[in-house]
């Protein structure tokens, strides 16, 4: 199943274990954008998380658990900034189930930069205060997309560990659960600033952590590929052979902690695939090297851009991968890039996808 | 006579589907007047304001043919027997 956020409304695919023939189900929240979706299996729950949000009537958390036939939509906005903050969601960017030993909790990372969480499967949220509150916020300042919280990170063993990145304050560590945060962004250039490696203040646009080595993290940065071997306190650049290092998403193998993939952008100006050749790069050697993965992807005037929840891996053998592109397409393999196939055209601007197994 | 609301489609399912909401009260602003509505229909309320209590950017709201943006916003003063149009800017793309 594949989860798809755009500008206008939100697509469901589905498919059998082939992977090969997708139906197309939605709009849904059709004039909404949905930059955050997730698939919530935890406790036997079906249950499919969604943030659209209308450029009209505001957004808020919904939910489905019968794939899409009815959503949630509750009279309370359920996430948003109490009064004394003197802050108004302006978008839900990433919505994070907890982990298994918390089928409850749920966190959801919003514009302005700052994470909620629910303790009770989203009935009511609670602003995280010690990030709200951190010393340094007044200095973080707003990339293209905004101030927005996009990424948070549950470190598969150390259950008080979160990482989160925000454009443009770069990333956060709690080690306390969510009491205090510090910015952990050693190694990674900052080239919109005269201190290229400040404390803070990076505009990561993705970073993914392997579940079976926890060390091993990768990152996507506003211009800069890392990767970290000590679960994201030290960064190493492992742009090597690729033709732009500046891109937005990258997606991590769920079981080889060497292998991810991105789609690098041309330039900051023009942020469009070089060459107008659609191109995923994977890399099997934690980054000493990455191959272009074409088969079945246009590479004649393909001028497309995959924005940083546009790429997706689900847990299959072998792993399939999907993006979308801002041009409305949806590609996808079944054999971990080997060979692609447009699995759907014509959808408004992508903005994010989720795959998982239903 | 009662204060009328006019509830644009989009809203009409926290308002019982009803596209005119009429109320009795006393409310001297469109703020007054609009805390009776939430009471009538609460799930209307955090689709026209922010939590900071500001009309989203993208509504306007029309009292007696006049957009309070231009007349006092939620301090815009409202008859008992006003009619208030809630309804969706022309924007988008």
């Amino acid at each position: 199943m594949l989860l798809v956020g755009t500008m206008k409304g939100a697509f469901m695919l589905r498919a059998d274990a082939a992977r090969r023939d997708w139906a197309v189900g939605g709009p849904y929240f059709p004039g909404s954008a949905v930059y955050a979706m997730a698939y919530d299996t935890r406790s036997g729950r079906r249950r499919i998380w969604a943030g659209p949000n209308s450029m009209h009537w505001g957004g808020l958390l919904r939910s489905s658990d019968d794939f899409g036939r009815t959503w949630t939509n509750p009279e309370e906005a359920n996430v948003k900034f109490p009064e004394s903050s003197g802050a108004a969601l302006k978008q839900i960017w990433q919505i994070m189930p907890g982990r298994e030993s918390e089928p409850d909790t749920i966190h959801c990372g919003v514009e302005p930069a700052a994470i909620f969480t629910s303790r009770d499967a989203g009935a009511t949220w609670a602003l995280n205060e010690g990030l709200w509150n951190h010393p340094q916020r007044p200095q973080w300042q707003a990339g293209g997309g905004g101030l927005c919280l996009h990424t948070i990170i549950l470190d598969p063993v150390d259950q008080k560990r979160i990482r989160i990145a925000v454009s443009a304050a770069g990333m956060y560590v709690t080690e306390d659960g969510g009491t205090t945060w510090r910015p952990s962004n050693k190694g990674v250039r900052a080239e919109f600033l005269p201190d290229k490696h400040p404390e803070f203040g990076q505009c990561v646009h993705k970073v993914v952590q392997s579940k079976q080595k926890p060390e091993r993290m990768f990152l996507q940065n506003h211009w800069g590929l890392y990767r970290s071997d000590d679960r994201g306190e030290t960064w190493t650049d492992i742009a090597n052979g690729v033709p732009s290092d500046f891109g937005f998403p990258i997606a991590i193998h769920p079981r080889n902690p060497d292998c991810a993939w991105i789609v690098p952008l041309e330039s900051d100006e023009f942020r469009c695939t070089p060459e107008g050749k659609l191109r995923v790069y994977r890399t099997r050697d934690a980054g000493a090297s990455w191959n272009a993965m074409t088969a079945g992807l246009p590479q004649d005037r393909a001028y497309e851009t995959v924005l940083r929840d546009a790429l997706a891996v689900d847990g299959t053998d072998p792993v399939g991968v999907y993006f979308g592109t801002r041009n409305g397409k949806l590609f996808g393999s079944a054999d971990e890039g080997e060979s692609w196939s447009e699995l759907a055209d014509g959808l408004p601007p992508v903005i994010s996808v989720k795959a998982a197994v239903a | 006579m009662p204060l009328v609301f006019v509830i644009p489609g989009a809203l009409r399912e926290f308002s019982a589907g009803r596209s005119e909401v009429r109320l009795d009260g006393s409310a001297g602003t469109v703020g007054d007047a609009l805390s009776l509505l939430w009471t009538e229909c609460p799930g209307a309320r955090d689709r026209v304001l922010t939590e900071r209590g500001e009309v989203r950017t993208h509504i306007n709201i029309f009292v007696d043919g006049e957009n309070v943006r231009y007349t006092g916003g939620l301090a815009a003063p409202v008859r008992n027997d006003s009619e208030i149009i809630i309804v969706p800017a022309v924007s988008g793309g």
